[in-house]
């Protein structure tokens, strides 16, 4: 071991060029952006002739005063708190069910389960914008079923157009993340699901205390990414509902692109104001997952 | 012999509850793919009309896509389906190459300092994509790099996700292989070269897979970059087949189709490496 260590020392400089080109671009293309977009937040105008805003906070100042800007923080956190229980209990249950050796065809369940990954967020996004549309698949089939009598305009109001995201983002992504689980199950020894069976514990039994503790780290960390990705939502806001009606489906960053980039009105100031209160908010939310995650044992 | 099948008769009637489930989530799963093949087969009318089965109306909407293709990106639809596969790829090709190295190096050539700095450059997985959009975009503007290639890939060759997935998977990597070419007088670059990127070709391919499908389906950063019509990708291309007030639903599934066939593709032929690339960082 000393000597792996001596070696290492001398190999030190070898080591440091493996590591510059990833290290230096992550720099310029993420930190360095990041303090930018910080300067930037405190400036008016756009691009080329910028200058400071007076007083320097006044873009964070005019954020309490958006109410776009509430509401789509409100969407966010709503197909966050929705959506992301929804689709990691399904996915557990999923791996959970997938698991069990005796199944029959799982390689096949396995694949169409998580075949919608295969499926790009522009696609499914207009897939689903296809399937609920007023002359939709959906309208007709209830139609048909008889349980509607005329037909539901799914994506122009409010409460069924964000359903439609809901269930889009939980159709997407629940098979995504019974990957990381099936993953995680597979590191449990099977012998503990028999000697559990043995003792008369139940699947449901089984399930809370055997599955969902050994997980845990799995879990932690798919809670995660989910946050993560939620808030920076995006393709499906654009492409599913345009973050209509009116604005009361946008999600955050399709309002920041919005006020940037996408239609011509370039606040850049504002918008990076936006963007670094979305930033905080992945962070302080990772955060305190992490922390939740470190105590619970 | 008899008493084995009773008593895998017994847990095959006791799983019924879990087969129906599966069939009812495959079936919510698959059915908008299906769905989304059957369309693009068929008129945007009978769409509407609920129609669920194959059609004959294929070739019309390939046809119309291929000239909706003409008409919003002034190129042809090979053209913006090679860009797509041009800067999806070669994002792969550099990102897998940087990242390994970095895994590499940060994995056996360890020591505090670099532990250090892998810490720091995990925190940039917290920055929002939306959060480097405007400095990075004029960054791309100022460098006249806007609608090419490099602007498309630049930010994304180098990610925190990537490297952790070398770094994880080089923990089985031998290091008295490394030793031993020391001894053989080798470089430290050539042991990279000519040994660890051989041993390790099945991260590579899970890296690859993941990077390709990632950067196949990038929408947000193209559309801010990807400024010329010319430089247009897929995703881009059937984002704009839906904006008109009138929706040809036809032509808009054959455009969602080609936009999948390559991820479909993948997904089918090298599932097992999506799957590892996937979960791959946190093995």
């Amino acid at each position: 071991m000393n000597k792996r260590r001596s070696i290492q020392a001398k190999q030190g400089r070898a080591g440091w060029m493996f590591l510059a080109p990833a290290t230096i671009l992550i720099f310029i293309m993420s930190f360095w952006p990041m303090i930018q977009a910080f300067i930037i937040s405190l400036k008016k105008g756009s691009s080329a002739n910028m200058t400071w805003q007076e007083p320097l906070y006044h873009n964070y100042e005019r954020i309490l005063q958006d109410t776009t800007f509430k509401t789509a923080m409100g969407n966010t956190f709503l197909y966050l708190l929705v959506e992301v229980p929804i689709m990691l209990i399904l996915a557990i249950l999923l791996a959970q069910i997938l698991n069990n050796r005796d199944l029959k065809f799982r390689g096949l369940f396995r694949t169409m389960v998580f075949m919608p990954c295969a499926v790009s967020l522009v696609s499914y996004a207009l897939i689903f914008k296809s399937l609920f549309a007023t002359q939709g698949l959906i309208n007709s089939a209830l139609m048909h079923l008889g349980l509607i009598s005329e037909n539901i305009n799914w994506l122009g109001t409010t409460a069924t157009a964000r359903a439609v995201i809901i269930i889009g983002l939980i159709w997407r992504w629940t098979g995504y993340n019974m990957v990381f689980y099936l993953a995680g199950l597979q590191n449990i020894e099977y012998s503990v699901y028999e000697a559990a069976k043995i003792d008369g514990a139940n699947g449901w039994k089984t399930f809370w205390s055997i599955t969902v503790p050994l997980l845990k780290p799995t879990i932690v960390m798919t809670v995660i990414m989910s946050i993560n990705g939620t808030l920076q939502l995006f393709d499906e806001s654009v492409n599913l509902t345009n973050g209509g009606p009116a604005n009361t489906t946008i999600t955050m960053s399709h309002y920041i692109w919005n006020m940037s980039l996408g239609q011509g009105v370039a606040k850049f100031g504002y918008a990076s104001a936006l963007a670094f209160v979305v930033f905080i908010m992945v962070g302080i939310l990772a955060f305190i997952n992490m922390k939740v995650g470190d105590t619970r044992d | 012999m008899t008493k084995t099948k009773k008593n895998s008769s017994a847990i095959q009637r006791r799983l019924i509850p879990s087969y129906i489930f599966l069939i009812i989530v495959c079936f919510i799963s698959v059915f908008p793919i299906y769905w989304m093949l059957t369309a693009a087969t068929n008129t945007s009318y009978d769409v509407s009309q609920g129609r669920i089965v194959f059609g004959g109306y294929a070739l019309e909407n390939f046809k119309a896509l291929l000239k909706a293709a003409s008409d919003s990106s002034k190129a042809s639809l090979a053209r913006v389906m090679w860009n797509s596969f041009l800067y999806a790829g070669l994002q792969t090709i550099i990102s897998i190459f940087i990242c390994s190295l970095a895994g590499y190096g940060f994995e056996l050539y360890h020591d505090k300092n670099k532990d250090r700095l892998f810490g720091v450059l995990l925190l940039a997985m917290m920055i929002p994509g939306v959060a480097t959009l405007i400095p990075l975009f004029t960054m791309m503007s100022r460098l006249h790099l806007l609608s090419t290639a490099a602007a498309f890939f630049l930010p994304g060759i180098a990610t925190p996700f990537m490297i952790m997935m070398f770094r994880q998977n080089s923990r089985n990597f031998p290091t008295d292989i490394m030793e031993a070419a020391r001894l053989d007088g080798l470089s430290e670059f050539a042991i990279f070269f000519r040994m660890y990127m051989p041993v390790m070709r099945s991260t590579y391919a899970a890296a690859a897979v993941i990077c390709f499908m990632n950067a196949w389906n990038a929408y947000m950063w193209p559309r801010a970059v990807m400024t010329d019509n010319r430089a247009m990708t897929m995703q881009m291309l059937v984002a704009n087949l839906s904006n008109g007030y009138t929706v040809d639903y036809g032509l808009l599934m054959m455009g969602v189709l080609f936009c999948s066939i390559p991820t479909m593709l993948i997904f089918f032929i090298l599932q097992k490496q999506f799957a590892e690339g996937i979960t791959g960082a946190v093995k």
